[in-house]
């Protein structure tokens, strides 16, 4: 026995493991299908084993093969019994083939739900990782549903690598399970402010892929996002906010206006191109939503435009591409800009990467004019004859035609060059567009009338020299122009000059290989020209020969086609044949035929627009739903089953006596509109496209009554041949001279019965240049009163349809928790101490209304009542648990930095109504942060009732939001952004409530803290930005965030961040640590790299302004070495880092003043000559004031510090000078506040 | 989001393939050669980027690629991605396969796909991108891998005797055959941050 096992061991270390498949695989190159089959019959043979390690072995090969494009699926049991292994080896082993290889039908899936969550909830944190990741590959809706939980309560993690994990994999979850969006959604939000950039860039990555498909769900969460947009270093979250808001802004103008100003900031500031090109992407979204030009923007877009220029110019490929893509959307709204660059594009037109033309020529459709139409498109054909790839060729020829076409062909002058263009475009070989250009050769001959004659000259040469197109191969697109061809010849027969040389050409034996529905065409329209033939003899009644050999041609042709296979081609030619046969003989008894025969084809077509058949109204009174007989009723004896039977046959029977009755209608219509149609030439849209359903409408007279004409001013001829453009200068000249002449001859084609024109009335700038002809665009026919459609295209598949799920709405009661389903035992096991804890960490946004407050315990309360599965048992229970969970989540709201609270609509509306002032700190947080505020400075209890809270600050809870918007109109839009830094330059203290105040300008919350300067170890330098945002949650921290950045080309690891700390302030380290012991830096820095940390500090006495020594200690490695080296730093603590922005309402202001607790002290600035807004802006934006009231050049402020203290300022301008009286219960505070005002004024 | 990862040689051999949405084993192939058709035609000094066209999913996505010496990395994304930011991710894919394979080269991809797998899961989880802190990558790539020696243990040492003791016997060593397989270069792009 013992010898087995051995032996079994042995074995295996020979087994061929993943390492040996591959290299047998290549030792076996020529017959590799049969060494994987031989391989894949040791594997089944392996997987047959107990031991897991050959399984697992046999597993790994086998996720190669799959990569081979070898079906492994018959192995999904043994992957799911690897997957199951303890050990993680093979567990990770297992996860991984199933990644690859399990999906939603893969039923063995439905075995793993246990495993997974077992594998979830391990201590390992790699087990749960392994699984989150093989999860977000596999996830069904099954699984979604079952373990949604299991991993909301992961997203709350201790380990920010697995809470990053599940936070990702919940969109997943979504995708499968919309109904976990909305319970899941408050927790996803605060992860948004998770303290892990890697946690905090996953929520924004779920989010803005959730925002994307259905943007007004997440409107409101575009303050937070604007927060984090002015707040976060890591460019893949900015980019990705940066990307969402280009998403939001078309649905709130407002929103845009705010963007403008940060984004622009950053595009000046970064230095990552990707960066760069997001913001200008956004901007022009911006842009776009902001449909009336404003004229401030006007500097947006050139900024944008300038630096796309400047990409587009560059040498990288990539950058240029990007440059072309994005310069493409600026076109649509801002096209003047853009075409002042025409040349930068043109010059792309000739680049050697095909990507780079294909974006230019992009963008040329929007350049044109009909001033250079000619140019480009003839710059365009060259390209076309030089053009080697087929695809390249092919996009170039719709492009012309796009080009040609756009806008009703408003910038076509002359439809001869057009046409002619046209004409030459057929003469590309294996060109898959053949239908595009014969669609425009029948559209521009069918509308443009003017033209008729020349497309007929044209078309008739074209059918002449048919063999030219159809001669090389058979499955030529090009051939497709013979339809328009003929067609075009065969309506406009009375332009042919020789109809029968057309004729001819038209009745070729060679015509027979052309396919079905051209052949189809030539022989109908055949029979138009033998019509105008006929005519144009017995108008001149020469000699009767002419006509009847004309017949005999057709009747000795037409045969060919009665032969085809084709059964439209059939049909019509055995039709025409008789018909033909019996004029032959009516024409040997010498009657006139010619007019009945004309007859036949009398009339005139209207284009019809595509989408008129959808867009007929439903006349008033008709209801389709509604029965038109009355409904069969079923036999009352008949059982149930039959009834529904007897129902359908019923429904059939009426179907069978409707039609008919409905194509008798129709066909009396239809004999009725020819003889209207020979009468005045009315035309009935329905014609074309009859179908059951239209006739009914159609039987309601509802139809299209007008062939509305627009005239167009035409001017420029093209060239194709190049006499075109010849002859068109020259008539330019000419007429320029005699343009009165041909306006009165305009008015001339004036009149006839519902048309309408265009072009006398708003000539453009560049319309001096009068079109060749007088050419009407007849336009597309739509019915009257149509509906507008737009919402025709959108898909019903989208998986993302169902994810429309509105937000912002309370959570209902019903909704509190996941469903989850009812027979899952393992529910029922969970321990209530797993319930708890989940319930703890529920990340509940703040609620400013008490109602809302109240509602989040009930919430909670009822969470923790689902998650049991005996509810009413255990409901007692759980009630006097549920005020537990709130108290630590209260506590640690204090100590953590807030969440924002939950933007309401209201909020948003108000946050958008800001106008585009973002650079005051209270701006965006000012809703959010006033009642936490008061709560905190009166001590109110967590679980107190809002009127408490409002009871003690009254007035400014109250109407806060009013004030605001007073405050807001107040202030001007500029101000300036410069970083409130002292002389030395290298220290800066910025308080003020950064985690929940928005829009400060990126770049103006950091300053250089300190830089190494060892002269020695220069290429090693760390240098260490640093802002110091103090974060004041409550009366004594302080949070300073410090930027490290690696300038060095080493690597820079072991990070320690000490701070001498003084009586007064103190770094917050962590318990255990002794009081000199420094922070270890949570990361290491490659070269290049940036990354943020921050620290705590807890300050004691905020009259005095301090400054805090400080020291990083830190090893630079590089290759072969590794060196410690160390940078001293100072942190000052400014007392305007104590103040806070606290919004102040003009009542609580004048109490304030009134009540005389406030000393005094007064400062006079002299030769301050900058405008009073920009004045008041900067006291806001560094010394966290807000301003209380404005009146002319004189302002009340106010501001607060962390410990309470009222501040108040009084500033008034006259003369370059300015004289701030200010009020503080602190005087000493106030005498060191208004010294750094008085820096901050003296350094500008 | 992100579509497929692909990763395959100058001659097209896939050497790694990662769909974020399934298809089947045929499709997949088809994909891979249609891709590897479209890239490498194109010329070294192009841009990155390529219309997908009707690959996968439609018109909405791009190909964005790099090509390193003998591989062709090639992400498939929509239009939510940002294209000089995966050309970055691409940039930190192979800058971490460097790190962790020791001056990596075709061969190594070619031996260790599963590696490379676990490398790319830490990277991006289920078409989204999780990480792109190489460091952070690969402080989790090594912890894991750590995990799996202890857990071999002592049972471990006899089996990669073996392994070892095979690699001798066979005239083939993975490294020194020349069949282009250089290492890929890392060019020292501008990081992306």
């Amino acid at each position: 026995m013992a010898l087995k096992i051995v032996k079994g061991s042995i074995d295996r270390m020979f087994d061929k493991n993943l390492q040996d498949l591959v290299r047998g695989i290549r030792n076996h190159k020529e017959d590799e299908a049969k060494y994987i089959s031989t391989c894949i019959d040791e594997i089944k043979q392996e997987l047959k084993q107990d031991n897991i390690a050959v399984k697992a072995n046999a597993v790994c090969k086998l996720t190669y093969l799959q990569m081979l494009g070898y079906d492994v699926s018959w192995a999904a049991f043994n992957i799911v019994e690897v997957m199951s292994s303890s050990k993680f080896t093979y567990k990770r082993i297992g996860y991984l083939a199933a990644s690859q290889c399990f999906h939603e039908s893969t039923d063995v899936i439905m075995l793993t739900t246990n495993q997974i969550r077992k594998d979830l909830s391990s201590p390992n944190q790699y087990d749960t990782g392994v699984a989150l990741t093989g999860l977000s590959c596999f996830v069904t809706p099954d699984l979604a549903r079952d373990l949604a939980n299991d991993i909301m309560t992961l997203m709350s993690h201790t380990k920010p690598y697995i809470r990053k994990k599940a936070v990702l994999i919940m969109y997943k979850v979504f995708l499968k399970y919309p109904e976990s969006l909305r319970p899941a959604f408050p927790r996803l939000k605060e992860k948004l402010e998770d303290p892990d950039p890697g946690v905090q860039s996953a929520a924004v990555n779920v989010i803005c892929e959730l925002a994307r498909r259905n943007p007004k769900n997440y409107l409101s969460l575009a303050p937070l996002f604007f927060k984090l947009m002015t707040s976060s270093t890591n460019n893949w979250v900015l980019i990705k906010i940066i990307k969402l808001f280009g998403a939001l802004t078309p649905l709130e103008p407002r929103l845009g206006k705010k963007l403008i100003e940060p984004l622009t900031n950053l595009i000046h500031s970064t230095s990552a191109m990707s960066l760069l090109y997001e913001c200008v992407n956004t901007v022009i979204a911006v842009l776009i939503s902001l449909s009336s030009g404003m004229p401030n923007h006007s500097a947006s877009i050139q900024l944008c435009v300038q630096k796309l220029r400047i990409l587009i110019e560059d040498s990288d490929q990539n950058l240029k591409y990007l440059g072309l893509l994005a310069m493409s959307k600026i076109l649509k709204t801002h096209p003047k800009s853009v075409q002042s660059h025409k040349d930068l594009i043109l010059q792309c037109l000739d680049d050697k990467d095909e990507s780079i033309r294909l974006r230019a020529l992009d963008l040329l459709y929007g350049m044109v004019s009909k001033k250079n139409l000619m140019e480009i498109v003839k710059k365009l054909m060259l390209h076309v004859d030089k053009a080697e790839g087929t695809t390249y060729r092919d996009e170039l020829l719709t492009k012309i035609i796009d080009i040609c076409s756009q806008s009703n062909y408003q910038y076509i002058t002359n439809f001869e060059w057009y046409i002619s263009i046209l004409v030459e475009l057929t003469r590309l070989e294996g060109t898959r567009h053949g239908h595009l250009i014969a669609s425009q050769m029948l559209d521009v001959a069918i509308r443009v009338k003017a033209i008729r004659a020349f497309a007929v000259a044209q078309m008739a040469t074209l059918l002449d020299n048919a063999h030219l197109l159809t001669g090389n191969t058979q499955r030529n697109g090009i051939c497709e122009v013979l339809y328009a061809a003929a067609w075009i010849c065969g309506e406009f027969s009375e332009h042919l000059e020789e109809p029968m040389a057309t004729l001819e050409a038209m009745l070729r034996p060679k015509v027979a290989t052309l396919p079905g529905h051209i052949q189809a065409v030539y022989v109908q329209n055949a029979a138009k020209l033998f019509a105008t033939v006929l005519r144009g003899q017995e108008g001149a009644p020469a000699d009767s020969t002419v006509a009847q050999e004309t017949s005999q041609l057709l009747i000795d042709r037409l045969p060919l086609f009665v032969q085809s296979s084709n059964l439209e081609v059939q049909e019509r030619a055995s039709c025409i044949l008789q018909l033909v046969k019996y004029i032959q003989k009516l024409q040997q008894k010498d009657v006139e035929v010619a007019e009945e025969v004309t007859a036949l084809f009398a009339g005139e077509l209207n284009p019809v627009a595509p989408k008129a058949q959808k867009k007929v109204p439903v006349p008033e009174g008709l209801d389709l739903d509604v029965w038109i007989n009355e409904p069969p009723s079923g036999s009352e004896s008949e059982d149930e089953g039959r009834k529904s039977k007897g129902k359908a046959v019923f429904a059939k029977d009426e179907s069978r006596h409707t039609k008919p009755r409905y194509t008798e209608v129709d066909e009396k219509e239809l004999a009725k509109r020819r003889e209207v149609r020979k009468a005045e030439q009315a035309n009935n849209p329905f014609y074309i496209k009859a179908s059951p359903s239209s006739q009914k409408v159609y039987q309601d007279g509802v139809g299209v009554e007008h062939i509305p004409v627009v005239q167009i001013d035409l001017s420029v001829p093209l060239k194709v041949p190049d006499q075109y453009v010849k002859l068109e200068e020259e008539r330019r000249e000419r007429n320029k001279a005699d343009k009165k002449k041909k306006k009165d001859k305009k008015k001339r084609e004036k009149g006839e019965k519902g048309r309408r024109r265009r072009g006398d009335s708003g000539p453009e700038s560049e319309e001096d240049i009068t079109p060749a002809h007088m050419v009407d665009i007849v336009t597309e026919e739509m019915p009257e009163n149509a509906l507008p459609s737009d919402d025709d295209d959108k898909d019903p598949n989208d998986p993302h349809k169902a994810l429309n799920i509105d937000l912002d709405k309370p959570l209902a009661d019903s909704e509190k928790k996941l469903p989850v389903r009812s027979h899952r035992p393992d529910e029922v096991l969970k321990s209530p101490m797993e319930d708890r804890q989940v319930v703890e960490v529920v990340p509940e946004p703040k609620k400013k209304t008490g109602k809302e407050k109240k509602e989040k315990k009930d919430r909670k309360k009822s969470k923790e009542k689902k998650k049991k599965h005996k509810q009413e048992e255990e409901e007692d229970l759980m009630g006097a648990g549920s005020e537990e969970p709130v108290q630590p989540e209260e506590t640690k709201e204090v100590a953590a930095p807030p969440p924002a609270s939950t933007p309401e609509a209201s909020d948003l509306d108000f946050w958008l109504s800001n106008a585009p002032v973002p650079s005051n700190p209270q701006a965006a947080a000012a809703p959010a942060s006033t009642p936490r505020t008061a709560s905190g400075m009166a001590a109110v209890a967590p679980d107190s009732e809002p009127e408490e809270a409002k009871d003690t600050e009254p007035e400014e809870t109250k109407s806060s939001t009013h004030k605001k918007k007073k405050q807001k109109k107040e202030k001007k839009k500029k101000k300036h952004h410069h970083n409130h830094s002292d002389g030395a330059g290298d220290e800066s203290v910025q308080n003020g409530t950064v985690e929940e105040e928005e829009p400060l300008p990126p770049m103006s919350n950091y300053a250089l803290l300190a830089e190494n300067s060892y002269i020695k170890m220069m290429k090693q330098d760390a240098d260490k930005v640093c802002d110091i945002q103090g974060n004041l949650q409550d009366g004594s921290q302080v949070v300073v965030s410090v930027i490290f950045e690696n300038k060095c080309d080493s690597f820079i690891k072991s990070m320690e961040f000490n701070v001498l700390d003084s009586l007064n302030s103190k770094l917050q380290r962590p318990d255990g640590a002794g009081p000199h012991d420094g922070l270890i830096v949570p990361f290491q820095l490659p070269p290049g790299i940036s990354n943020e940390a921050r620290f705590i500090f807890s300050v004691q006495n905020i009259v005095m302004p301090q400054k805090l020594k400080g020291t990083l200690t830190f090893i630079v490695k590089t290759d072969d070495s590794s060196t410690h080296e160390k940078l001293d730093f100072k942190l000052h603590f400014t007392c305007t880092s104590y103040l806070i922005t606290t919004p102040c309402y003009s009542d609580a202001y004048s109490k304030l003043l009134e009540s005389g607790d406030l000393k005094g002290c007064s400062l006079k600035l002299e030769g301050v000559n900058q405008p009073f807004h920009h004045l008041l802006a900067r006291i806001c934006f560094h010394h966290h004031f807000s301003v209380v009231e404005r009146i002319d050049s004189c302002a009340s402020m106010y501001s607060r510090s962390i410990q309470g203290h009222h501040m108040c300022l009084l500033v008034k301008t006259a003369d370059q000078t300015v004289s701030i009286d200010a009020k503080c219960d602190e005087p000493g505070l106030l005498g060191n506040v208004l010294d750094e005002i008085k820096l901050t004024f003296s350094q500008c | 989001m992100i579509k497929a990862i692909l990763i395959f040689n100058n001659h097209g051999k896939p050497r790694l393939s990662k769909f974020y949405e399934h298809y089947s084993e045929d499709t997949e192939q088809q994909i891979i050669r249609e891709t590897f058709h479209l890239v490498s035609k194109r010329d070294e000094n192009v841009c990155n980027f390529l219309e997908g066209g009707m690959l996968i999913g439609g018109s909405e996505n791009k190909l964005i690629y790099r090509h390193y010496a003998t591989l062709y990395f090639v992400f498939c994304v929509d239009s939510s991605e940002s294209e000089l930011g995966i050309l970055g991710l691409i940039q930190v894919f192979v800058e971490t396969l460097d790190k962790c394979f020791e001056n990596v080269c075709e061969l190594d991809l070619i031996f260790h796909v599963d590696k490379v797998h676990n490398i790319l899961a830490e990277m991006v989880m289920g078409g989204m991108v999780l990480e792109t802190n190489m460091n952070e990558i690969i402080t989790q790539v090594d912890a894991q891998n750590k995990m799996e020696k202890s857990e071999a243990g002592i049972a471990g040492a006899p089996a990669r005797a073996v392994s070892a003791v095979k690699n001798m016997n066979l005239p083939e060593m993975p490294r020194n055959i020349n069949i282009g397989d250089i290492s890929i270069k890392v060019p020292n792009l501008p990081s992306f941050k």
